[in-house]
């Protein structure tokens, strides 16, 4: 008991410690790798709170996708580095955003430190309901049957997202292909790898859809490897980036919203309400969101990385 | 038969754990990026390796103990991978095929 004790008290300074670091640090690319290493540990901290769906979700997402953002936009900034560095905000600015911080904090601790007895919690009635969701993952129950419309909405912000990125074009380059043309290296490490490494992480990406129903994992985790897998190849000079302009892309895009969506307005045919599941059939229609979305989110995400367009068709 | 197991388990984490050690004492104390490349693949190599050798007798089957072996597998595939890719982008000359 103690030695675990030691673990997460190590951990927590750990936490804290690469915080403060990212914050303070004033290199941007300093700072990202920072904040991956920043997931990265936050991730452990999930595992050892037994909430592993979330570990999964913050490696893949928190740590992964967004370091990758992040380091893209780094490495755009770079230019515009030296002027950023010299530019100090003034001491009014530093003391609202002192106080904001402080009020910030002391609210979340107030929250975690002087909680309800007992805590309000909705654990044991997720758990009591999974037998007629048809499966055993009680995070994947909330996100798919219990709160299937926070997760719709998701997905949608995602799509908007991408249009926020795709919006940075320039009106000439509108609809054509995202993010620089990697130079097609012969016999480059990185090929290497892009040849031998996406079979393994489609199967894995597969995996983490299929057992996202009884175990840790789901849709959102197996995506990300996906969309990893793909910009992994485009990244080796193996593949292009599609013309955003493509319609078959779009579809991809959208096709997972759209399946949602689509099985949420029956609802009020089949069951009694929107995103409402006939019982006994829970489980085949959750598949039956999950398999396109899962398509669209690593379309999305992939997309997401390679940028606005910047080359013409 | 189980405590022998058991200790197997804790000499070979113990060990892992030491390159783990060594590796990042490497990592802080060589001189430049290649040699403190070369102490990073210690702790990938040799540390991950022995603690998963060390966590095989007590993983769940053989789906369990596979799953662990293809974690080093695929942890060496990319420490290699990102070694090469880290030590082109730093000789001189600049990154080269």
């Amino acid at each position: 008991m103690t030695l675990a004790l030691a673990i997460d008290a190590g951990l927590a300074v750990l936490v804290l410690a690469v915080a403060t670091w990212t914050i303070a640090v004033r290199k941007t690319f300093a700072a990202v790798v920072g904040f991956v290493s920043y997931g990265l540990l936050l991730a452990l901290v999930w595992v050892r709170l037994l909430a592993v769906d979330v570990a999964l979700t913050e490696a893949a997402i928190g740590s992964g996708v967004t370091g990758v953002l992040l380091l893209a936009a780094a490495a755009r900034l770079r230019p515009t580095e030296k002027g950023a560095a010299a530019e100090q905000p003034g001491a009014a600015l530093c003391f609202v955003t002192a106080i904001l911080s402080a009020v910030v904090s002391a609210g979340l601790a107030a929250l975690v430190l002087l909680p309800t007895n007992p805590a309000p919690t909705l654990a044991q009635a997720a758990v009591a309901n999974l037998p007629a969701t048809g499966l055993g993952n009680s995070v994947t129950a909330v996100l798919l049957a219990y709160r299937a419309w926070d997760t719709l909405l998701e997905k949608v912000v995602l799509v908007l997202a991408l249009l926020g990125v795709w919006s940075l074009a320039p009106d000439a380059l509108w609809g054509g292909r995202p993010g620089p043309r990697y130079p097609a290296q012969r016999d480059g490490a990185l090929v290497f790898l892009a040849q031998l490494l996406p079979p393994v992480g489609i199967v894995v990406g597969i995996y983490m859809l299929w057992v996202g129903a009884n175990e840790p994992g789901g849709a959102f985790q197996g995506s990300t490897i996906l969309a990893a897998m793909w910009i992994l190849v485009v990244m080796a000079g193996l593949g292009d980036a599609p013309p955003v302009g493509r319609r078959w892309l779009r579809l991809v895009l959208v096709a997972g919203p759209m399946v949602f969506l689509a099985v949420g307005l029956s609802g009020f045919a089949i069951a009694e309400a929107f995103l409402a599941y006939p019982v006994g059939y829970a489980k085949p229609l959750i598949i039956l969101i999950e398999v396109p979305l899962t398509l669209s989110i690593a379309a999305t995400l992939g997309l997401l990385v390679a940028g606005p367009p910047e080359r013409a068709e | 038969m189980s405590l022998a197991l058991d200790i197997f388990t804790v000499v070979a984490i113990s060990v892992g754990a030491f390159f783990f050690l060594a590796g990042t004492v490497g990592l802080l104390r060589f001189p430049d990026a290649l040699t403190r490349l070369h102490a990073l693949t210690k702790a990938d190599n040799l540390g991950l390796g022995l603690v998963v050798l060390g966590l095989l007798p007590q993983a769940a089957g053989l789906p369990g103990a596979l799953k662990l072996v293809s974690i080093w597998l695929l942890a060496q595939l990319a420490g290699a991978t990102v070694a090469q890719l880290i030590a082109r982008a730093v000789r001189p000359g600049g990154p080269q095929a």
